[in-house]
């Protein structure tokens, strides 16, 4: 049980070669392993979202997940997307909306938002707010969330080109 | 006398100053710091509600692989002293709280023995070698039988399961009563909630064995309360222990009292020397958080024929779970029931009794709203009880009521004084916001279709930043009433302001600094707040209770207007310039009328390193530390509106329209005062709809996980708006009203009067929360039979 593998292992694009214990959450081989905290863990059974990254470009729930199953996988999780000087445009959105107040569960809620960002139309705020019932905020009411996602659609929807509804 | 021209700080929509570390994941939340050496403690619970210890065998789980150790409460209580809430009220008695459960168990998740080992996967996996042997005692469950003579008894030497009993009144509210012509009432019950914050408590102490020194890392609200009673607990000098609250993912009051894994952290570092970490899972969170607001209310209400208040009373049983809590004692939820029930309202004649009862079950402690949630929700179902008996619009009834705009201050019933609010002007508003009285067409429409639409207010009024003179909780023997804050200029120019409060999402790094900067005259990015930090002042105890904005931000006027004085005086001499002529902004002294200025810069240098041009006999420091006290405190007050509709087929409540007007005197940051109202809101739909803490007739908690307790997702949350009726504060610095509760306090009662409201065709009055569709279901069952 206790007997170690080897994975490889991209996170962020930086590529890793770990011994992983193979009960050893991803969440825990992100925080503790490669020191990555800004994935934060909220609830250990997948419901709160606060520990969501992206594997291979889908959101996925780091607490529901061994580090051992992830061999070859590419993962992202929140300090892939911007820096304190140069934040990421969902990032930028959030702070301008007051989208996050305590900001624990903020890394999942932008990755989450990401993930939506790029497969979903959310053409109305009833679409935001299921695409985001699966991340539990306990600070802000979602209202202010609900908006910066909006604008992060509207600015998506401006590059691409599309009709702005 | 100074006009002042430019834009303030005070009053705009401030981008946060702790958002781009949050966003970036670059946070410093306690479990975020991985110290070197670190050691990893494990607790393993009680599974019975009441029963004695007799047998403890934890030879088995020491031998384990990567175990450090393992600890009842023998080897805690050589290093570790008892925890006990006193409190100076009368029929009251204190429980004693030992770190790990001593001889009984009185609630499940109490922490009966902590594992210590080299990572929290061999602690946990240690614990499940442990054998305990417990003798069942009777539960202590229900709170009505539990107050009976005979019945079990959870502390033995206090010699009663009711820990206190108090009573407020005025005039003669039995006798009243009686010959009332309109009389409304009702058993109310508000279900056990839990905080639910989204990072659970989490602790790790650090020990300095060359300076015998310990820093303790929480997720705490109040670092200052807990330096305060550790350093006795643990029998160590203050300056042996700092408390920091670094990065905090939420509270509601669940992180504001001490719990025993902060002490057993802080015992296992000094004795190892290592650093020693707990981290929470959210079963422990469920399970052993504070939980809050558990009260049954036998309530009655008399009017006269032309709906004037007559006469309210109030029996009120507060189920206060298994200890009188750390420092707030079991008195804080319930006694704030009854003096809250009065509400907005005159009422001339008053009784409001509570008894809080111990049972076998997680203790109880402040959430937010203390015993405005349901004071609330009581108050404001039996005025629309009463508002249908009458045949009168709720919103009428409630205007007829209200202390008058012109009638502040104003003593209420239960001894508490509104200093001054809106409470007309917030509901006359929040009936024009919501269109009211097109609701009620579109609601008659419906109706006749089918559809149960429905509406429903909840006005109140909350007493905030509390001072010196009156004490969080009843008789508590810390004092809440003040805050002190230090503001200085260092040898750069830099501003640094000192506080000991501690931001757990509030964004209080970006409010404090605002009101610095403008009474100062600094520019924002020079200014750095320090807070959550029990060695950076004298004294504080924390952020609860909607005080920061006022006691803080208070403070922190006082402090920055004495360094601006001195700024004044030292730049009056280098600048050769009366002090009347000098004006400090955007972090530059200038002289009216001439072009001679320095910066902040260049006049610290002046002050701090240039010696010769400041004399000594006139050189001061660029730096102050100030107190300020409240006394009394202030009134904050809103209305909230709720637009409801039910599905007739599967009894679901679907919130529609929310609107909230409020008056939290003069507003910092508007763009966070918002997001304090949309967050409380939630919380109340939240209680009002899905959360309830539940345990079986054995004291098992059957609400152990996130799918069984529920919390709103942003699905369930409706849209918001908030408007603000901004009145200066009279009794405060700045004006300001704390307003970080009041979310919360509306929401439960203005969803209950809404749902109500669009069952009244049926007849049916909700007096229990949450509201949920078997309930609906029984209740429409019931009425059309």
């Amino acid at each position: 049980m206790n007997k170690s593998h080897t994975i490889r292992i991209k996170v962020n694009g930086t590529a890793y070669e770990r011994a992983v214990e193979p009960r050893l959450l991803l969440a825990d081989f992100l925080r503790e392993t490669l020191g990555l905290t800004g994935t934060h863990i909220g609830c250990e059974h997948g419901i709160c979202g606060a520990c969501t990254v992206l594997v291979n470009g889908h959101s996925m729930r780091a607490c529901l997940l061994f580090a051992v199953q992830l061999d070859g996988a590419e993962i992202d999780t929140v300090e892939s997307l911007g820096t304190v000087d140069k934040l990421h445009p969902l990032q930028e959105s959030f702070r301008e909306h007051h989208a996050l107040q305590c900001g624990f569960c903020t890394p999942g809620m932008l990755m989450t938002g990401v993930d939506l960002l790029r497969k979903r139309p959310l053409a109305t705020d009833d679409e935001i707010r299921d695409g985001l019932s699966g991340n539990l905020c306990r600070c802000t009411g979602y209202e202010h969330i609900v908006a910066a996602i909006r604008t992060a659609v509207r600015e998506r929807d401006e590059v691409s080109g599309k009709a702005v509804r | 006398m100074s006009v002042e021209v430019r834009p303030k700080l005070i009053g705009a929509r401030i981008k946060r100053v702790e958002d781009p570390r949050l966003l970036t994941g670059q946070g410093s939340f306690v479990d975020d710091r991985q110290p070197a050496r670190m050691l990893h403690v494990a607790f393993r619970r009680s599974d019975h509600s009441h029963a004695r210890i007799t047998n403890i065998e934890p030879s088995a789980a020491a031998k384990m692989p990567g175990v450090f150790g393992v600890f009842t409460a023998a080897d805690m209580n050589l290093m570790a002293k008892p925890v006990r809430a006193t409190s100076r009220s009368k029929d009251y008695h204190a429980t004693e709280m030992h770190a790990l459960a001593k001889d009984k168990v009185r609630y499940v998740g109490e922490p009966v023995v902590a594992v210590l080992a080299e990572s929290r996967y061999l602690a946990e996996d240690a614990l499940e070698a442990i054998d305990i042997e417990f003798d069942s005692l009777p539960t202590v469950i229900d709170p009505e039988e539990a107050m009976k003579s005979g019945a079990p008894l959870l502390h033995e030497e206090a010699g009663s399961n009711v820990l206190l009993t108090r009573q407020f009144a005025r005039g003669d509210a039995d006798g009243e009563l009686l010959t009332a012509p309109v009389r409304v009432k009702g058993r109310f019950r508000f279900g056990r909630k839990t905080p639910l914050a989204i990072e659970n408590r989490t602790y790790l102490a650090e020990y300095d064995a060359g300076r015998q020194a310990l820093t303790l890392y929480s997720s705490t609200q109040v670092p200052g309360i807990l330096r305060d009673a550790l350093v006795d607990i643990l029998d160590i000098s203050s300056h042996q222990l700092r408390v920091v609250a670094p990065d905090v993912g939420g509270g509601f009051g669940g992180k504001s009292s001490l719990y025993p894994e902060e002490i057993v952290v802080c015992a296992l570092a000094k004795r190892f020397g290592r650093p020693v970490k707990f981290v929470s899972d959210r079963l422990e969170d469920l399970a052993t958080t504070s939980q809050g607001f558990d009260e049954i209310l036998d309530a009655e209400m008399g009017f006269d024929k032309d709906g004037n208040i007559l006469a309210y009373r109030a029996e009120v049983i507060g189920d206060v779970g298994a200890y009188s809590i750390y420092p707030w004692t079991a008195a804080l939820e319930p006694v704030q029931v009854i003096s809250f029930l009065p509400g907005p309202y005159k009422i001339p004649n008053y009784r409001g009794r509570v008894r809080a009862v111990a049972t076998s079950k997680s203790p109880t402690g402040p959430y937010r709203g203390v015993g405005r949630p349901i004071s609330t929700f009581v108050t404001e179902r039996l005025i629309d009880m009463g508002a249908r008996r009458l045949n009168m619009d709720p919103a009428e009834l409630r205007l007829r009521n209200f202390v008058g705009p012109k009638e502040f201050p104003y003593k209420t019933c239960s001894g508490i004084v509104w200093d001054q609010s809106s409470f007309t002007e917030c509901l006359e508003r929040a009936c024009k916001e919501i269109g009211y009285d097109a609701f009620l067409k579109e609601q008659a429409g419906a109706r006749a279709s089918g559809r149960w639409l429905g509406v429903g207010f909840a006005s109140y009024a909350e007493l905030t930043g509390i001072g010196s003179r009156i004490s969080a909780a009843p008789g508590m023997p810390i004092n809440t009433g003040t805050e002190l804050s230090t503001v200085k200029i260092d040898s750069t120019g830099s501003v640094t302001a000192i506080f000991g409060i501690a931001s757990h999402g509030q964004g209080l790094e970006t409010t404090l600094a605002q009101v610095v900067a403008d009474e100062l005259g600094a520019r924002m990015e020079d200014v750095r707040v320090i807070q959550g930090d029990s060695a950076a002042v004298a004294h504080s105890t924390g952020t609860y209770a909607s005080r920061s904005a006022v006691l803080a931000g208070g403070a922190a006027t006082l402090a920055a207007k004495a360094v601006r004085e001195k700024i004044i005086r030292v730049s009056s001499h280098l600048l050769e310039a009366a002090p009347a002529d000098i004006r400090v902004e955007h972090g530059t002294v200038f002289v009216t009328g001439t072009d001679r200025k320095m910066t902040f810069k260049e006049l610290a240098r002046a002050v701090y390193s240039e010696m010769g041009r400041v004399p000594l006999d006139i050189r001061e420091d660029l730096e102050a530390t100030k107190q300020y006290d409240p006394v009394f405190g202030t009134t904050t007050s809103a209305t909230h509106v709720a637009i409801v509709e039910i599905d007739a087929k599967t009894f679901r409540v679907k919130v529609l329209r929310y609107q909230v007007v409020e008056d939290c005197g003069k507003m910092i940051n508007p763009l966070i005062v918002d997001g304090q109202v949309h967050g409380g809101v939630a919380q109340g739909i939240g209680a009002a709809l899905l959360e309830k803490i539940i345990y079986d007739d054995k004291g098992q908690l059957l609400t152990a996980s996130l799918v069984d307790y529920l919390v709103p997702s942003a699905a369930e949350i409706p849209p918001m708006k908030v408007s603000h009726i901004e009145t200066r504060s009279p009794s405060t610095v700045g004006g300001f009203r704390g307003m970080g509760e009041g979310g919360t306090i509306g929401a439960p009662g203005a969803i209950a009067n809404a749902v109500s409201n669009a069952l009244s065709h049926l007849g049916i009055e909700i007096t229990e929360l949450p509201i949920t569709p078997e309930q609906l279901f029984r209740a429409v069952r019931q009425s059309t039979k």
